[in-house]
């Protein structure tokens, strides 16, 4: 117990921690913060999630605004997507990558406005992307503002979570951002989300986090904590750093070569290494599935049929509470990767017959 | 299975035997019915998949002898005493979530016929089992 004690005083909680305490969740040490990993339980909140509506306490991740003249053009030249594309209030999915072409975060961009640009990215990365994004604002005339631990962000997702959330919310794109109230709270809203559903994610700030969460919990939103978001996340074929990705993987081994616009105007970082490696062979993640009743898990080896060597490994592997079997993301050879081809998945010692299968092996969105 | 709250207290029977590894062991004459502890199966959460052995198999202390699957955790199973497995719950196939549900009744997992009945001296009372999990 002293342990906890001392350990708990280093980690960070976020404004709705009480409220994840006094609905029952179960709290674990997660990148630096205490976080409820479940409330009523991992299967009846991906349920309610997949059925309904799920919300998501992940204010620990990383919010940081880019703001100056040189916003768009310092984003051209960092990330390998095209911001170009984006207009006012539009996001898009994109990477850090460095020179060599390695990942170091997944990161939303969202264009407030060409001098003002909004970042998010993952918890455990926050100090690295901020030194990376500081770094590299050198010579850019704009002007970096974490603003990771001024506001709460809370994922709301599920087939109603636009109704739920009401028409300004439903008048959003995919990737849109806008302004909306709930239970009288004001938010930002952005559409998008982690779990194959429908949905958004609220911006607000810390002192109203726990009525607009309270809000969403008297709607009907089923609270769900990080192991329903792990599950689904896979379910939906979602890569999560340190996982499927890091600086040693390169968008085209993660299945993330879309994001990467080697045709686009600016040059940007990590362009000439990822250039390369676009035809070079390389392994591929791939969806793995098992006919048999075995759950597939990180760091399993991966074996082709009948082979002594293992070939690859588990990247994320879970009971899929959706599909009611093991499901997984693999990090195989090319000439392994095609949807069909039998695999084995070591399990304790013993190897279980699987095949790789389509990926996302569940969406709604 | 409803919500359960951290602060509610594991179901610890008096009648049973405990080890550290969160089985249970109950005795009727040579054979020891064991299964996991209320306290386990909160922890794991949702069960989805169980392993067990065939009927048998000889089991020495602290062997392991199964595995317990949660959506997210796996948990390996510690045989509390030495014998011989008679019989594993074979219900619990497709039922898994009845461990979350009934760990003491309906959801035991192995009947082993004791060979050491010493051991069973080893093992915690409900108890110790208590102080052991910090209740």
């Amino acid at each position: 117990m002293l342990q906890w004690a001392e350990m708990s005083e280093a980690l960070r909680r976020t404004p709705l921690y009480d409220a994840h305490v006094a609905a029952g969740a179960r709290i674990v040490p997660f990148a630096g913060w205490e976080m409820p990993v479940q409330y009523a339980g991992v299967v009846a909140e991906v349920k309610a999630t997949r059925e309904f509506v799920g919300i998501f306490d992940v204010s620990h991740m990383g919010r940081a605004y880019v703001v100056g003249e040189d916003a768009k053009k310092f984003f051209e030249t960092l990330t390998p997507n095209d911001v170009s594309k984006l207009g006012n209030f539009q996001g898009q999915y994109s990477l850090l990558c460095n020179p060599n072409g390695g990942i170091i975060d997944d990161i939303i961009v969202y264009r407030v406005k060409q001098t003002e640009f909004l970042v998010i990215f993952n918890a455990g990365n926050r100090e690295k992307d901020l030194a990376w994004l500081r770094k590299n604002l050198t010579g850019f005339d704009a002007t970096l503002a974490d603003r990771s631990d001024e506001t709460c962000l809370i994922a709301v997702q599920g087939p109603k979570a636009i109704e739920l959330l009401g028409e300004s919310v439903a008048a959003l794109p995919r990737f849109g951002l806008g302004s909306t109230t709930f239970g009288g709270v004001p938010v930002t809203a952005a559409r998008t989300g982690y779990t194959g559903e429908d949905g958004a994610e609220l911006i607000c700030n810390l002192a109203e986090a726990p009525k607009l969460w309270g809000a969403l919990v008297a709607a009907g939103a089923a609270a769900c904590g990080l192991g329903a978001r792990d599950a689904l996340r896979i379910e939906a074929g979602l890569s999560l750093y340190g996982h499927e990705m890091d600086e040693s993987v390169n968008p085209y081994a993660a299945r993330l070569g879309w994001v990467v616009k080697l045709n686009k105007p600016a040059d940007f970082v990590g362009k000439a290494a990822l250039t390369a490696l676009k035809t070079s062979e390389q392994n591929r993640l791939v969806g793995v599935t098992l006919p048999g009743r075995g759950i597939p898990r990180e760091n399993y080896p991966i074996f082709a049929d009948a082979g002594t060597e293992s070939v690859g490994v588990v990247t994320s592997g879970t009971f899929s509470p959706t599909l009611q079997k093991g499901v997984a993301m693999a990090r195989v050879p090319a000439s392994l990767a095609k949807v069909g081809t039998p695999l084995q998945v070591e399990i304790r010692g013993q190897r279980h017959d699987a095949h790789v299968a389509p990926l996302p092996f569940y969406k709604n969105v | 299975m409803g919500a359960k709250e951290k602060t509610k207290m594991s179901n610890i029977p008096s009648e049973l035997k405990y080890s550290k590894s969160h089985e249970w062991v109950k005795v009727e004459g040579e054979i020891a019915t064991i299964g996991i502890t209320d306290h386990a199966q909160e922890e794991l959460g949702d069960v989805v998949y169980v392993e067990l052995p065939e009927p048998g198999r000889m089991l020495a202390l602290d062997d392991i002898f199964g595995t317990v699957e949660s959506v997210k955790a796996v948990s390996e199973l510690y045989s509390p005493l030495s014998g011989e497995v008679v019989e594993s719950n074979s219900a619990l196939s497709g039922s898994e979530a009845a461990l979350n549900d009934d760990p003491y009744q309906a959801a035991w997992l192995i009947k082993v016929r004791v060979k050491d009945t010493a051991e069973l001296d080893a093992l915690l009372t409900a108890e110790g089992y208590k102080a052991e999990i910090g209740e």
